[in-house]
């Protein structure tokens, strides 16, 4: 049949779409995984608010019940299973130990591609350093 | 109840339980072998159903004519439904793989009370399979920020685009809201839901369902699940799950080591997609490739302008009338049977003598 070609042309834009990544991976060297550094702040406090495996995956969520719970029900103050005390604060305490956000905060996220908005408001360094 | 559901449904679970047991022993075998496998199965076997319908042949042109065929100047010709040209075929096919327009025109007979009949425009299932199919599709094409580094620009602007709508639930039992929604994912798993409860609640779809229309909805439906559950209620470490992605599609996971820390949950979306993609091939999923190949749509309807010959008829030997009565004419004659050409009176040639004379 005269239309083949064209069927087999069909054929060969669809997968060329389909393992363009490959292609594509193959000629440009992906980074690695990020490396997150973490501050010698928070390596002497050895413990993040709540256990690495819960921080990793579901801090998002912390912030988003800390959010609400100062902005809605005005209470600042939180408290891990372990008993310890935190001031619910994205810039004065996640930040406090974490104060290097371009390593820590920001290579995670650029390596899965969000961009949360909350530095619009809030400070990203509070306390001045380079 | 009905068989075809109820198999369909206890295959999907039956699937997902072999995902979740199967992956806390062997997660090289859900992360990396099956989902190679699969890759390889969809395209080998994609392939080879589209090869071969390359190969039958469409010996005439039986295109649907909705409309008025090219005739005479001064009657108006239906450009797009009823197309003589090549354009007209294209934007007839755009519309058709773009927009679903025969599924448009669905219509449905009603009764009314005065006995009167009308059809009326059925626009639901036009609604609902749009909505699925982009819904779909922009869900793959986001999630391809796992198989890049860096992700791509537009791929970034997709995210902002679809994750446009910033809503949150927080109670004690649901939390929601962070990381942000993505619209497409929640029209997708509504949409496949919404396909599914049409099957079981109108009872003429019901009726002409079969697990093959279940299962593959059933998946579907399961995917999506798998992946809201991920991204917004038992989250999950994405820089881990990228991790192997990225080693997947620089081919550096053939080393068969998988990073640490990827729930189960994963291992069953993962292993639901390796699934549709090795079904895909065998299965009416195969309508994304059969659709370009309708011999309904995609060709002209000029039959009265071009005559199309079966191009495999083999050569008919032919007798015509003409040839037959030029080899029997002069017994034709004698027999008295009517003849179309006469044969023309011989002129008699005067002799020699009658010259003379
Ligand atoms: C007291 C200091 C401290 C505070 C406050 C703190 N962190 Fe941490 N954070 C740590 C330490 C230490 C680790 C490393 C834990 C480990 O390796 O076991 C960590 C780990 C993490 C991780 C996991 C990193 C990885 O490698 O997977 C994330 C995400 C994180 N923190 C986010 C936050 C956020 C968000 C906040 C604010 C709600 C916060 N941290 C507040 C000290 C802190
Ligand atoms: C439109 C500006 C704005 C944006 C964007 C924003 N916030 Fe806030 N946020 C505020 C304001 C205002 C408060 C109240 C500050 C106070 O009462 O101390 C606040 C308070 C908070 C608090 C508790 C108080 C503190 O000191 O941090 C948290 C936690 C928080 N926001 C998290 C976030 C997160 C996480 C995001 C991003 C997902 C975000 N916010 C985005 C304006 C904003
Ligand atoms: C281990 C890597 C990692 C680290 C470290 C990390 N994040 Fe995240 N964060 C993520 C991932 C992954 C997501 C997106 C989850 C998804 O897409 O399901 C995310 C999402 C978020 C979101 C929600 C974004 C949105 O709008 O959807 C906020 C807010 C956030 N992170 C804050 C922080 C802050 C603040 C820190 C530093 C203190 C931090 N994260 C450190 C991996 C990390
Ligand atoms: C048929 C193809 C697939 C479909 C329809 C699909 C569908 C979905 C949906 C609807 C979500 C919910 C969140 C969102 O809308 O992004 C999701 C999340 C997710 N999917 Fe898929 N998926 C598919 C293939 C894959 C593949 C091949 C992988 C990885 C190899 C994958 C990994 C993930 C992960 C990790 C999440 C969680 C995202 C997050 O938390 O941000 N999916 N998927």
């Amino acid at each position: 049949m005269k239309d083949k070609k064209w069927i087999v042309l069909g054929l060969v834009v669809f997968f060329g779409l389909l393992l363009f990544p490959l292609a594509w991976n193959m000629l440009v060297k992906a980074a690695p995984a990020p490396e997150v550094v973490l501050t010698k702040k928070a390596k002497a406090a050895k413990q993040c608010v709540m256990p690495k495996e819960y921080m990793t995956s579901e801090h998002m969520q912390l912030l988003d019940l800390w959010r609400h719970s100062v902005v809605r029900n005005a209470k600042r103050e939180y408290v891990n299973p372990e008993g310890k005390k935190f001031d619910m604060s994205l810039s004065n305490t996640c930040l406090d130990c974490h104060s290097n956000k371009e390593q820590f905060c920001d290579r995670c996220h650029n390596y899965a591609s969000v961009r949360p908005y909350c530095w619009d408001c809030h400070i990203d360094n509070p306390k001045g350093e380079e | 109840m009905n068989k075809y559901y109820m198999s369909s449904l206890l295959a999907v679970f039956a699937l997902a339980a072999v995902a979740y047991f199967g992956s806390m022993g062997l997660p090289w075998l859900f992360g990396i072998l099956l989902p190679y496998a699969a890759v390889v199965v969809f395209v080998l076997g994609f392939a080879r159903k589209v090869m071969g319908w390359a190969r039958s042949p469409v010996p005439f042109r039986i295109t649907t004519t909705s409309g008025q065929q090219q005739s005479l100047p001064w009657i108006q010709q239906a450009r797009i439904d009823n197309p003589s040209s090549t354009v007209g075929v294209i934007v007839r096919m755009a519309l058709e793989v773009l927009t679903f327009r025969s599924l448009f025109r669905n219509t449905r007979m009603k009764l009314h009370d005065g006995g009167k009949f009308s059809y009326n425009l059925e626009i639901f299932l036009w609604v609902g399979a749009l909505a699925f199919h982009y819904a779909f599709l922009t869900t793959l094409v986001r999630h391809t920020r796992f198989f890049f580094e860096p992700t791509p620009l537009c791929i970034q602007f997709l995210e902002n685009a679809d994750s446009f709508f910033r809503f949150e639930i927080i109670y004690d039992f649901i939390q929601f809201g962070l990381p942000g929604i993505y619209v497409s994912g929640l029209v997708l798993f509504a949409a496949a839901v919404y396909l599914f409860l049409r099957r079981l609640f109108v009872s003429n779809v019901r009726y002409i369902s079969l697990a093959s229309d279940y299962f593959p909805l059933f998946l579907i439906i399961g995917i999506a699940f798998t992946g809201i559950l991920m991204r917004y209620f038992t989250k999950v470490d994405i820089t881990a799950i990228k991790e192997l992605t990225m080693g997947l599609i620089t081919l550096k996971a053939l080393t068969f080591q998988v990073p640490e820390g990827i729930s189960a949950l994963f291992y069953i979306h993962l292993f639901f997609v390796s699934v549709l993609l090795v079904y895909f091939p065998f299965s009416k999923l195969m309508h994304m490739g059969g659709v370009f190949l309708s011999p309904t749509r995609n060709m002209t309807g000029n039959t009265r302008q071009v005559r199309h010959t079966n191009p495999w008829n083999p050569p008919v030997k032919v007798h015509t009338y003409e040839a037959y009565e030029d080899e029997y004419r002069e017994k034709m004659i004698e027999a008295g049977l009517p003849v179309e050409k006469m044969p023309e009176p011989k002129v008699e040639k005067p002799t020699e003598e009658e010259k003379k004379e």
